[in-house]
């Protein structure tokens, strides 16, 4: 435990009631750990869930040592937002396979929020299949990266096939302004549907 | 035969700490699910990765995923250790305000007022 229990950021404040998630998705190398480092007030925490004991078995008697280590890692962070309100930000790559650690971040999730890289953006399909798949609302912040070509948004979106009220913002996961920005556009969407579907 | 090449963190097997359970006693942990320990229950009788778990949540609250997150151990591991405990009656969780009384609507514009508020 290299963690510090005990210094005043590591425990939730005690007038807290209520917790909620957002998670941070998007391929390998995407700029997740980064996004959830840079809002995070706690130093970002990491678990990793290993695959079934039953596939584990199987891969040992296959005699394929690498494969006992399959791991699906999380990296997440906490913001506080109000004296009794703190936002965790789940980040996780994006799998064909759903995993229990899937459906733990998904259960009771306000939304998703897809990282994209513009060099990349074929791999981001995979994640955003995954969310649509369990009716997971998402916008897409395209991470910046400085050596990235520069797509007018129009592009983005059509390789992307974004749905045309699904927000596309750009977004630097090293800049905690641009980052909450992000985060704040796809709030405000969230929104936009809660306020649809009821009335 | 030769042992398994194996690159684990630890020396114990996951589930040997949970008994072999790979599900919690109940259900209604969530990652984001505040805990907090009971204070001055004592801790005799509980396996080290509990008395590990009583010590880290004695300090105050945190959810399901930061008390694995401080202790290494996995999300399933820690549901089950953490289930165990309430069953015990040394862990309890903070009332969260159901979602059901709390309007999405309303839950949505505190997020956001948080999040701008930061700017």
């Amino acid at each position: 435990m290299d963690s510090a229990p005990g210094s005043d950021q590591v425990y939730v404040p005690d007038t807290v009631r209520t917790a909620v998630k957002i998670l941070v998705v998007g391929h390998f190398a995407v700029g997740k750990t980064t996004f959830v480092g840079t809002l995070s007030e706690i130093r970002p925490l990491r678990t990793e869930e290993t695959m079934t004991q039953a596939s584990e078995l199987i891969d040992d008697l296959a005699g394929s040592p690498d494969k006992t280590t399959t791991t699906v890692a999380m990296d997440f962070g906490r913001l506080t937002l109000s004296e009794r309100l703190v936002l965790y930000l789940f980040g996780a790559p994006g799998q064909k396979r759903f995993t229990k650690l899937w459906e733990d971040m998904l259960n009771g999730a306000l939304g998703a929020l897809v990282l994209a890289d513009t060099r990349r953006l074929d791999q981001s399909f995979d994640i955003m299949g995954l969310l649509e798949e369990h009716g997971m609302p998402y916008a897409v912040a395209v991470n910046q990266f400085d050596d990235a070509p520069v797509f007018p948004e129009a592009e983005i979106r059509e390789a992307l096939d974004l749905l045309p009220e699904t927000p596309l913002v750009l977004c630097d996961a090293r800049s905690t302004a641009s980052s909450t920005e992000a985060l704040i556009s796809l709030v405000a969407y969230l929104q936009t549907r809660t306020s649809q579907e009821s009335r | 035969m030769s042992p398994p090449h194996r690159r684990e963190r630890g020396l114990v097997r996951p589930y040997v700490v949970t008994d072999g359970r790979a599900h919690p006693t109940r259900n209604t942990l969530d990652l984001v699910t505040l805990v907090v320990a009971v204070g001055n229950l004592p801790l005799s009788g509980l396996s080290p990765e509990k008395r590990r778990v009583m010590e880290l949540c004695r300090g105050g609250a945190l959810s399901v995923a930061e008390v694995a997150g401080h202790l290494t151990l996995a999300i399933s591991v820690t549901k089950v250790l953490l289930s165990d405990l309430i069953d015990s009656g040394h862990i309890t969780t903070r009332p969260p305000i159901p979602r059901a009384q709390l309007p999405d609507d309303q839950l949505l514009q505190e997020v956001l007022d948080g999040l701008r508020a930061r700017l």
